[in-house]
């Protein structure tokens, strides 16, 4: 449909045309890639555990695509009221198409962050062990991608003041992230640690890029996979029903 | 355009806008408490009400946004609850706070807009450039709208809300911030529009000024109710009153109306913040 494209295009568009907000968007995983890479690289070694970056690089991207999809999402509470959204609310469309077009342009632009982060990665020092995993590596990006960025609008549509956006990111966001073995392994950290990461819905796709990328899985292809595609369904079918329902 | 002597009722012309007890609650309040008026088909109508009279709250259920608790809405014709998307493409609305994506230009604003509304890709084009040469934006068409005055956001918005010919369009405090030559600019636009292409347009505005000269007929709303519904002239002798802005004053009192600040009049006083820088 030619609206839903045409949403998805605003958001690249939008995206492109912000020069500022790409660098300073880079800014965070680059600084995580660098401080922790090679910070603990030596420890991490010492441990038996291989070389960190390998290891971190995963988690940075992740990290790319998280936080980009629930910008996209979470811009929302601001569109709603000042921006462009309004338009969309009162026009002879329904609201799932706009939600539709919403979420796959906020996605895109999580996806592209991420693949950012690769190539800055790449550049640090980190070598992916296969090409052949590539189209597996974009499947796990853009379920989380998908996740988060809806996870985003949800959050949008619940909350009337955009002074929760610190908020969310410290009590949601950095906590999923810091939770999530995006920057040490699961298999040894304490029980309850463990128990938490594991319903932690990033754990899997952070597993997922890991495991494309690296080889190395802490779960397995298939449950990542599934846990996402089950969690990414459900937080789309949420977040449309929010979105239907909000009156601007 | 006739000025003075505007009937009170719709007696000619077809009723475009109708409201039937239109009533809507928020929990143990009643914002707008049993409103009925019509809207003539052609006319100038303009709402007007203090701070909490249910003013918002109304316009946000003519135009699909918001549902009434009770009472019907018809919008040339048809039930608002039974065909929104219907009547969506009646009517264009110019909302109080931007609704522009300012990091898009004005021709890809335009664009949106009318793939939104189902323009067939061969009218576009050819209705895009009318409209904004219309207002005077063609020359900036490329241009990003955040390089856009203030005034020729407003004109923007005005030449968008237009572009799927709507019977009817609502400027919800169109002037709001802007100098007096763009004021006197705009009105002019609308009023060409509404002589010329018989464009009804419903309006809200706190310059009284503009609503005496512009409106035919006017409906003051307070407390959720309808406390006057008659032409500017009419409306000026009943209360005795000088002036539009007198007249209004003696109808809902001068006391001032407090509200409690909502997190959205917060983030509009944070928005006037960013849009001095």
């Amino acid at each position: 449909m030619s609206t839903i494209f045409i949403l998805w295009l605003r958001q690249l568009k939008r995206y492109v045309r912000s020069r500022g907000r790409v660098i300073s968007s880079l800014a965070q995983p680059l600084l995580f890639l660098l401080a922790f890479g090679f910070g603990f690289s030596g420890v991490f070694r010492r441990a038996g555990a291989g070389n960190y970056i390998q290891f971190l690089a995963p988690g940075v991207i992740g990290m790319g695509v998280l936080f980009s999809g629930v910008f996209s999402g979470i811009e929302l509470i601001w569109d709603k009221q000042f921006g462009f959204i309004k338009e969309t609310l009162v026009a002879p469309v329904p609201r799932w198409v706009v939600m539709l077009g919403r979420t796959a342009g906020g996605a895109s632009v999580a996806l592209i962050q991420g693949i950012l982060v690769i190539l800055m990665c790449l550049i640090v020092g980190f070598r992916p062990h296969s090409i052949a995993t590539l189209p597996l590596l974009l499947v796990y990006m853009g379920l989380v991608a998908v996740m988060f960025t809806a996870l985003g609008t949800s959050i949008a549509c619940i909350v009337a003041d955009f002074q929760a956006f610190p908020l969310v990111m410290n009590f949601l966001v950095m906590p999923l992230f810091f939770l999530s073995g995006a920057l040490f392994p699961l298999d040894q950290v304490p029980t309850a640690f463990k128990a938490i990461a594991t319903i932690n819905p990033l754990s899997y796709g952070i597993d997922g890029v890991r495991g494309a990328l690296t080889g190395a899985w802490h779960f397995s292809p298939f449950t990542d996979v599934a846990v996402l595609v089950v969690l990414t369904a459900v937080l789309l079918a949420v977040g449309t029903r929010l979105f239907a329902r909000i009156e601007a | 355009m006739a000025g003075p002597g505007a009937p009170a009722r719709t007696a000619g012309g077809k009723r475009l806008i109708r409201t039937e007890h239109l009533t809507r609650r928020f929990g143990a309040i009643c914002a707008v408490d049993d409103v009925s008026f019509e809207v003539a088909a052609g006319e100038i109508f303009a709402f007007l009400g203090p701070n909490g009279a249910g003013k918002t709250t109304t316009i946000r259920m003519l135009t699909t946004l918001l549902k009434p608790t009770s009472g019907t809405v018809l919008l040339d014709g048809l039930d608002i609850a039974r065909e929104p998307h219907e009547v969506r493409r009646r009517f264009g609305i110019v909302f109080q706070d931007p609704s522009l994506d300012v990091e898009l230009t004005a021709r890809e604003n335009m664009t949106i807009h009318a793939v939104l509304y189902g323009i067939p890709r061969a009218e576009r084009a050819v209705r895009i450039e009318r409209l904004l040469r219309q207002f005077d934006l063609w020359d900036r068409r490329d241009d990003f709208v955040k390089r856009f005055s203030g005034g020729m956001k407003r004109r923007l918005e005005i030449a968008r809300s237009l572009l799927h010919t709507p019977r009817v369009i609502f400027l919800d405090e169109p002037t709001l911030g802007l100098d007096p030559q763009t004021r006197n600019q705009l009105w002019t636009h609308v009023r060409a529009l509404n002589s010329q292409e018989g464009v009804t347009v419903f309006l809200t505005t706190h310059y009284m000024d503009e609503a005496e000269r512009v409106a035919q007929r006017i409906a003051v709303i307070d407390h959720g109710r309808i406390v006057a519904l008659d032409s500017p002239q009419e409306l000026k002798r009943q209360t005795q009153a000088e002036s539009l802005e007198d007249a209004f004053l003696r109808l809902t009192g001068t006391q001032i109306r407090d509200e409690q600040a909502s997190g959205m009049d917060h983030m509009r006083q944070m928005a006037r913040g960013f849009r001095r820088a």
